[in-house]
């Protein structure tokens, strides 16, 4: 029986990544994935002939391009074209948009306050200052605070001299930045409504917090610490939708040798004397392995993977507390002609950015309150891109595909399972906002596609539907992601390793976690990690 | 302090359309854009302008020479005014306001409460309670958090106003000629108003050049007469209307500094390291510790006690003829002592002149033995030069026209 150097449970991007680097540093590495395409929540699938979606993640920043040139993705089809902006439609017919360019971004603020207008350069400043601060953080594996190991001490040392070097100002925000509100936040910058309902959002996507719920300024933060070709804070979409990611990733895997097994459910870890020694599938295949790298979620992983008796008893408990509530819901609609916004002027290139009809902080915290109470939100806050405006590759000539993510849908509806029924009623919350602000929009749709928390769940495996696998508050980041003690990718079993986006950094489509725990699994089999390119300096 | 009123829902929409020109266009780009012949125009915080019309050398020898007409329309503009005004500019700005006279406008700048600089700038003094601050960049959320307590309003008017300089020698004669009487007997940094059509031009006698000239401003609606105005009058005195490009030369010849080119504001600065305080970056003398609180006082109080002011601003004198733009300074030719800023030759000194950011003992104990690396590419191959640089006073050129009154042949 063949016995790889390593199994990669699950086809996510960081799974791919992980197995990508571990490939080319010589290990023989098989990827098993239990559905029968690849990507996890960056999948592009054709439901209906002629449109390809962005079934889960719609948009790109946080993608590493240390990551993407490492693994010679480019030659393998990955294209991000940047986008413009977008746009808040306004109640009374009117809306804020978000330009590139700086002055007409300025001038468009003016239009609601000439006060706010001039204050976002300051607003921007302060929020770029804290992304260069973390943004080296992330292709680092987080130390270990309770270890004297020279590698924790000198990254802990890492880490005090990036303190040492702030100024007390800066210090004073950062931290402050790491425990506010995102509501209180934008207090201290704007008064106009409308502009901070459209910088809240970044603070709240994916999250189980309201804007006004203190962590959630964090989350803005890993919202803006992506770029797009070095334009920080930009975003972006993957020509052929997200997919083309992990098609790429695949490709480049295939192409140095790697194997990939889709259909191939993991049931459990096998485990033989406290060391991971491969996986048994769900039919009862056993497939050995040196290593096993789980890119599922750190709850799927150690709850469900792993027999509890392998494990610590702490390390159960704190698995079991980790954080991963549910929020979010997505409806991806095929259109057969472009939709109008009569609020827009025709040719806005806010049609090709990100668009969103929730125009103050309250509208979006009265959505949080219905998710706390185990309902979608009534009037829930899209997020709303028709990719196709800029890539032509997705839908035929005049066709458009629109995603529209939901925030927010609770994982459970008032304590019990979603039915059908329930789905249908969330997806007609977004569909009529939408119309509301564009006639004809029901007219337009070909086919869609609806995922609450029980589709995201069933087909990602992310647990509660969690698109980040596990919220990104500062009691779980860092050397506490996902918890204390194991933020380095290894695990209370030998040779068991996570690599997803439970890990340091985090969630969203960034690489980071797939390719830092690589590193780690290299140094524990004495290889080479000179495939593995340090991050690019940030000066 | 009153709020900014809203625009009216019907105003708001209207201005949608600005998306449509991205670079606006100043009220004098009809005129402009008839003279201009090299199509070279440049960004200035979001407006179009020229960076050349016809020539650079030939525009500069028009500040020189004749009467240069360049569009300020684009400088930031804030009224500032109410019976606390001169109270909130003291407190607001580092030189003693209580000291501008109405109908004086001087030289100032502005720090954030670490005293580090957030702009430079002139206030004008338009009447006992009424003022005008004219700068590079954006500051109302600054000032009107600023103003709290005190009983005045501030309000952006860079669009409301637009600007003109007419610098060089001839400028007086040209004014008097078109009809500006009595401009002669104006002294540097006076302010006077003179008639224009239905309405009137504020005139200073300032500019960026260090050479004779003044600064006019007038409401939009009226702007394009007044350049009418001028250029009628100015046929016989070679008025020429001019771009960034020349006056730039002009204004490195006079020593000015630009804010964001030879230091970076604090609201710039996105490494919390290159934000300066005015002894940094040669406006400490503007500092005034006679008068009351200013934001930024204890800060700058500190760092001066504490001798913890790192680096300061010194102007150049570099061997030879190839300009330095942002060449590293050397002591020694060893050790890194800072880096030039702005650099021109002089046409009028002949001198190649350099504004640099030293950082401390350098140009403040250590003055001597410093170089420059300039790195001259021509024709695909890099000439790397090591040329002595020392320091000398800013200006680098001083006429005595600038400050002549009545001038010369007025
Ligand atoms: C609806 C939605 C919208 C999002 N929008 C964005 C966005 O616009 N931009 C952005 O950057 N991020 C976005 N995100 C977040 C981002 O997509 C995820 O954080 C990221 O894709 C997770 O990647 P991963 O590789 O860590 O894990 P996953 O993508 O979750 O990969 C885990 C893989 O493991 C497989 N697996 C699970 N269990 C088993 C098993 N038993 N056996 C075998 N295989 C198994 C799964 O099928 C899956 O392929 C979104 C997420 C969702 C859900």
């Amino acid at each position: 029986m063949k016995r790889w150097d390593a199994v990669v449970i699950g086809a996510g991007h960081n799974g791919l990544v992980n197995a990508c680097y571990l490939q080319r540093a010589g290990l023989d590495v098989l990827v098993v994935e239990k559905n029968d395409w690849i990507g996890g929540a960056a999948v592009s699938r054709e439901l209906t002939p002629g449109f390809t979606y962005s079934n889960c993640s719609y948009v790109c920043s946080l993608f590493r391009p240390e990551i993407m040139r490492d693994l010679e993705l480019p030659r393998y089809g990955l294209q991000v074209i940047p986008y413009e902006g977008g746009a808040v439609f306004t109640q009374d017919g009117d809306y804020l948009a978000a330009y590139h360019d700086p002055h007409a971004h300025r001038r468009e603020i003016a239009r609601f306050s000439a006060r706010d207008a001039e204050a976002y350069e300051r607003y921007a400043r302060d929020v770029t200052r804290q992304c260069r601060f973390i943004q080296p953080l992330l292709m680092r594996t987080a130390p270990d605070p309770a270890s004297f190991r020279p590698r924790d001490l000198s990254e802990l040392v890492y880490l005090g001299r990036k303190f040492a070097g702030m100024s007390a100002e800066e210090l004073q925000l950062t931290v402050r930045f790491w425990t506010m509100s995102i509501s209180d936040f934008l207090d201290e910058y704007f008064e106009t409504d409308v502009l901070k309902a459209y910088l809240a959002v970044s603070g709240i996507i994916g999250t189980a917090l309201g804007p006004m719920s203190p962590g959630t300024a964090y989350v803005l933060l890993h919202h803006y610490m992506g770029e797009v070709d070095g334009a920080v804070g930009a975003w972006g979409f993957a020509r052929g939708g997200m997919g083309s990611i992990t098609r790429a990733l695949a490709d480049s895997l295939r192409a140095s040798g790697g194997t990939i097994r889709t259909e191939a459910e993991v049931d459990h870890v096998l485990i033989r004397n406290g060391k991971a020694e491969g996986v048994v599938l769900a039919g009862g295949e056993e497939i050995r392995a040196a290593r096993v790298i789980s890119n599922a979620d750190v709850k799927r992983t150690f709850l469900k993977f792993v027999d509890e008796k392998e494990l610590p008893e702490p390390f159960v408990k704190s698995v079991r507390n980790f954080k991963i509530r549910g929020s979010s819901g997505k409806v991806n609609i095929a259109l057969d002609s472009m939709p109008q916004f009569p609020a827009l002027p025709e040719d806005s290139p806010c049609l090709q950015g990100d668009m969103h009809f929730t125009d103050s902080i309250e509208r979006m915290e009265r959505a949080y309150d219905d998710w706390k109470a185990g309902r979608w939100s009534a009037d829930p806050m899209i997020d709303m891109v028709i990719p196709t405006t800029l890539d032509p590759t997705m839908a035929a000539p005049g066709k458009h595909f629109m995603s529209c993510f939901s925030q927010y849908c609770p994982p459970q509806v008032e304590g019990r399972d979603w039915t059908d029924a329930d789905r249908d009623a969330f997806a007609e919350t977004v569909i009529s906002q939408i119309a509301d602000y564009s006639p004809g929009f029901r007219d337009r749709i070909v086919h869609m596609e609806v995922r609450t928390p029980r589709e995201i769940e069933a087909e990602v495996g992310l647990t509660e539907g969690n698109i980040f696998q596990g919220e990104l508050t500062f009691d779980q980041l860092l050397f506490n992601r996902p918890v204390p003690g194991y933020a380095q990718y290894r695990s209370p079993v030998d040779g068991l390793y996570i690599c997803g986006s439970s890990t340091h950094p985090g969630g969203g489509v960034m690489g980071a976690p797939g390719r830092n725990a690589a590193a780690e699994i290299l140094r524990d089999a004495s290889k080479s990690t000179r495939h593995v390119s340090p991050a690019y300096d940030v000066i | 302090m009153t709020v900014v009123p809203p625009l009216t829902d019907e105003k708001r929409r209207a201005a949608q359309k600005h998306i449509e020109t991205i670079r606006f266009e100043t009220p004098f780009h009809p005129r402009i854009a008839a003279l201009m012949q090299t199509n070279d125009w440049y960004d200035w915080a979001g407006y179009k302008s020229a960076n050349t019309l016809w020539a650079e050398e030939l525009e500069y020898f028009a500040i020189r020479a004749q009467s240069a007409l360049f569009d300020i329309s684009p400088m930031v503009k804030y009224r500032i005014e109410g019976p606390d005004a001169e109270a909130f500019c003291n407190r607001l700005t580092l030189r003693d306001v209580s000291k501008l006279r109405p109908g004086r406008v001087h030289y100032t700048a502005w720090c954030d409460d670490s005293g580090h600089v957030l702009d430079d700038g002139t206030l004008f003094r338009l009447a006992d309670t009424r003022f005008r601050l004219c700068c590079q960049e954006r500051h109302l959320p600054w000032l009107l958090d600023g103003a709290l307590g005190f009983d005045v309003a501030v309000t952006e008017e860079t669009e409301e106003i637009a600007g003109l300089a007419l610098q060089g020698p001839t400028s007086c004669a040209l004014l008097k000629a078109a009809g500006f009487d009595g401009i002669e007997t104006m002294k540097p940094f006076d302010i006077r108003d003179f008639g224009h059509e239905s309405g009137s031009v504020t005139v200073s006698r300032t500019g960026f050049t260090g050479d004779l000239g003044y600064e006019l401003f007038i409401d939009t609606p009226l702007a394009l007469s007044l350049w009418d105005r001028l250029w009628t009058a100015g046929e016989l005195y070679g008025i020429r209307a001019i771009g960034n490009a020349a006056l730039n030369q002009a204004r490195i010849e006079a020593g000015l500094i630009v804010a964001n080119i030879d230091f970076i504001t604090t609201d710039h600065a996105l490494r919390a390291d290159r934000v300066r305080m005015p002894d940094e970056t040669g406006l400490g003398w503007m500092v005034d510790l006679k008068k009351g609180h200013f934001n930024g006082r204890r800060a700058i109080e500190d760092a001066r006690r504490n001798n913890s002011i790192r680096h300061v601003l010194v102007g150049l004198e570099i061997e030879g003829n190839v300009p330095a733009d942002h060449a590293i300074v050397y002591h020694r030719k060893k050790r890194e002592a800072g880096v030039i800023t702005s650099a021109a030759w002089s046409p009028t000194a002949k001198r190649n002149l350099a504004i640099a950011s030293l950082e401390r003992p350098y140009g403040d104990t250590i003055t001597e033995d410093l170089w420059v690396e300039i790195y001259a590419l021509h024709e695909l191959r890099y000439t790397k030069l090591m040329k002595r640089a020392t320091i000398v006073p800013r200006p680098f050129v001083k006429l005595p026209r600038r400050t002549a009154t009545p001038p010369a042949d007025c």
